[in-house]
């Protein structure tokens, strides 16, 4: 019994929580791949993967409004966790202990360390502009509808905030893959208590109390 | 490409290519002009009709709104029109001026700048802007980068149109359908250097007659036109329905499509090959297997105690 449980570990992210974002995941990556193909000649390869040049254009503002929706909920959902700390300023400071994997010398944060609370914010300015300055300038069914300094204005725009968002997700991606055990979190939705100790530990910190106080109480319950 | 140029090695500038096109038989080419001389036309629209009739085009008919202009704008099956306007001069005289609104073949193109299919927009040796729709995809970015307002997307087929300067008549030694039909003369093609000799005697006369501002319509902000205007006000080419007074690709377009783009691209493969590195430097983040041992020794204890 002991066994499984210690493997179970905690709950990080639960059912819906790694739905969502492998759904916003695949969508992101699939916009990013079609939105460069037209963002400069050199990424014009892209197109090959969905089905040519003009479904490219036609596909990518659907995917768009598609994915937003779900980023939409995932904003909401995780707006507690992503609020910034004092603690969170420190770590930041602290970036280079934290690229240098000198984690022994960073303070401890909650569920989210200040790196992914800045994807998170990043992310919620972008997907909006993105969407917003999308919809001008898509064709043929808003362009058209446009004033022309809009126009201009909304692809300006678009190309811009998809730079950053797409810098961001390149950041992003390779956190999963450099922070072992992370990736597995989103796909399993638990990690270790020796992971959460030492990657979250306010978080941990919090868990473990909860879980004192559900035995204490449970405790008190069978003594009664 | 697919065979579908008409004459691959005029190619002077593609749209979303980096590379040069062909320029090797540049020299025995000579750029072309469209001289549109605004104080003779008499708007019988013989021009536009010419047009449709020679690139087969079929507008539907649309309805008076009380002006002569008609179509009232252009549209993909209307590559010109003409737009009239009432002017009263300082001299409080009623002055009709009609113009002639069409593709301006700019020699540095907003629309080829904007586009981002490679070949959708070519410009020949001659100075002609094309649009190629076997390679367009219907983004509408050439709207955007138009300084005159003139690429429309048909709602048919999702694809750019715009006045061609009848460059398959031209490729043949033909003139343009619309200087063909002109009863007055007053839209005339040839080389650049006789369209401008004509455009000053034009220009002179003008003068001669009390017009002290006539002038040449070719504006330098976008490289010259291949498409020119005489005016009697040049000094006022809006009042010639909002023609620009100095157009040129606008700084959004450029900051949209300039330097940033190849910039972006790179620094985009950077930031990816930065993480690689990193990587290979620093190596993973990992929870050291002491600390493993130390939770599950707790877990442990604490669990033999309940
Ligand atoms: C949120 C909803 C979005 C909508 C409605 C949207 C819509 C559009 C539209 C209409 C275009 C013009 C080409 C076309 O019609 O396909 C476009 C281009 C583009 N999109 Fe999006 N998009 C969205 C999200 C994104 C996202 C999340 C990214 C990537 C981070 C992205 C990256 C791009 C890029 C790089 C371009 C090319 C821009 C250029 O050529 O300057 N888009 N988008
Ligand atoms: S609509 Fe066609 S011609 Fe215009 S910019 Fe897009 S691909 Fe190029």
């Amino acid at each position: 019994m002991s066994q499984s449980k210690k493997e179970r570990g905690i709950l990080r992210y639960g059912w819906f929580s790694r739905l969502n974002h492998w759904t916003i995941a695949i969508s992101f990556v699939l916009l990013v791949l079609s939105g460069l193909a037209l963002f400069h000649p050199f990424f014009w390869g892209f197109t090959a993967l969905f089905g040519g040049p003009i479904m490219t254009r036609i596909l990518h503002p659907f995917i768009g409004v598609f994915m937003s929706v779900f980023f939409a909920i995932m904003a909401v959902r995780f707006f507690k966790d992503s609020l910034i700390k004092r603690h969170d300023i420190q770590w930041l400071k602290q970036i280079k202990d934290v690229l240098s994997n000198r984690d022994e010398k960073l303070p401890p944060v909650g569920k989210s360390n200040a790196g992914q609370k800045l994807v998170y914010w990043i992310m919620v300015f972008s997907v909006p502009v993105l969407l917003v300055t999308g919809v001008i300038i898509w064709q043929p069914y808003f362009a058209d509808a446009m004033p022309i300094t809009l126009l201009r204005l909304g692809a300006l725009l678009h190309a811009f905030v998809a730079f950053l968002a797409i810098i961001t997700l390149i950041i992003h991606i390779y956190s999963g893959i450099w922070v072992k055990g992370s990736f597995q979190a989103m796909v399993r939705g638990r990690v270790s208590k020796a992971w959460a100790k030492h990657h979250h530990d306010l978080w941990y910190q919090e868990k473990m109390d909860e879980e004192r106080r559900r035995k204490e109480s449970l405790d008190r319950i069978a003594g009664q | 490409m697919r065979g579908d140029q008409i004459n691959l090695q005029n190619i002077t500038a593609r749209s979303a290519t980096s590379p040069p096109s062909p320029q090797v038989r540049d020299g025995g080419v000579e750029r072309v002009t469209k001289l549109i001389d605004v104080s003779r036309c008499i708007g019988c629209k013989a021009c536009q009709v010419a047009c449709s009739e020679w690139n087969d085009l079929r507008d539907d008919v649309g309805e008076c709104v009380g002006v002569y202009d008609n179509p009232v704008d252009l549209s993909p099956n209307s590559w010109e029109v003409m737009r009239f306007n009432e002017y009263e001069d300082e001299q409080g005289n009623l002055e009709w001026l009609i113009r002639k609104d069409n593709c301006m073949h700019c020699a540095e193109p907003g629309c080829l700048e904007a586009c981002p299919a490679p070949g959708a927009i070519v410009q020949y040796a001659n100075g002609i802007v094309d649009f190629n729709s076997e390679h367009c995809i219907g983004c509408g970015y050439c709207v955007a980068g138009c300084p005159f307002d003139i690429p429309r997307i048909s709602k048919k087929d999702s694809k750019a149109y715009k006045c061609t300067l009848c460059s398959d008549r031209v490729f043949h030694g033909l003139e343009p359908a619309c200087v063909k039909s002109c009863p007055t003369g007053s839209i005339m093609f040839g080389t650049r250097e006789d369209m401008h000799e004509l455009a000053q005697s034009r220009t002179e006369y003008l003068h001669g007659r009390g017009f002290e501002n006539a002038g040449i319509y070719d504006p330098e902000g976008v490289g010259g036109t291949h498409v020119i205007y005489v005016l009697q006000h040049a000094d006022k080419p809006e009042i010639y329905n909002g023609l620009p007074n100095d157009p040129r690709i606008s700084p959004l377009v450029d900051a949209w499509k300039g330097v940033t783009k190849p910039l972006a691209s790179v620094a985009i493969g950077l930031a990816a090959l930065t993480g690689f590195f990193h990587y290979a430097t620093q190596g993973p983040k990992e929870v050291p297997k002491e600390e493993y041992d130390e939770v599950e020794d707790a877990e442990t204890h604490e669990e033999d105690r309940t």
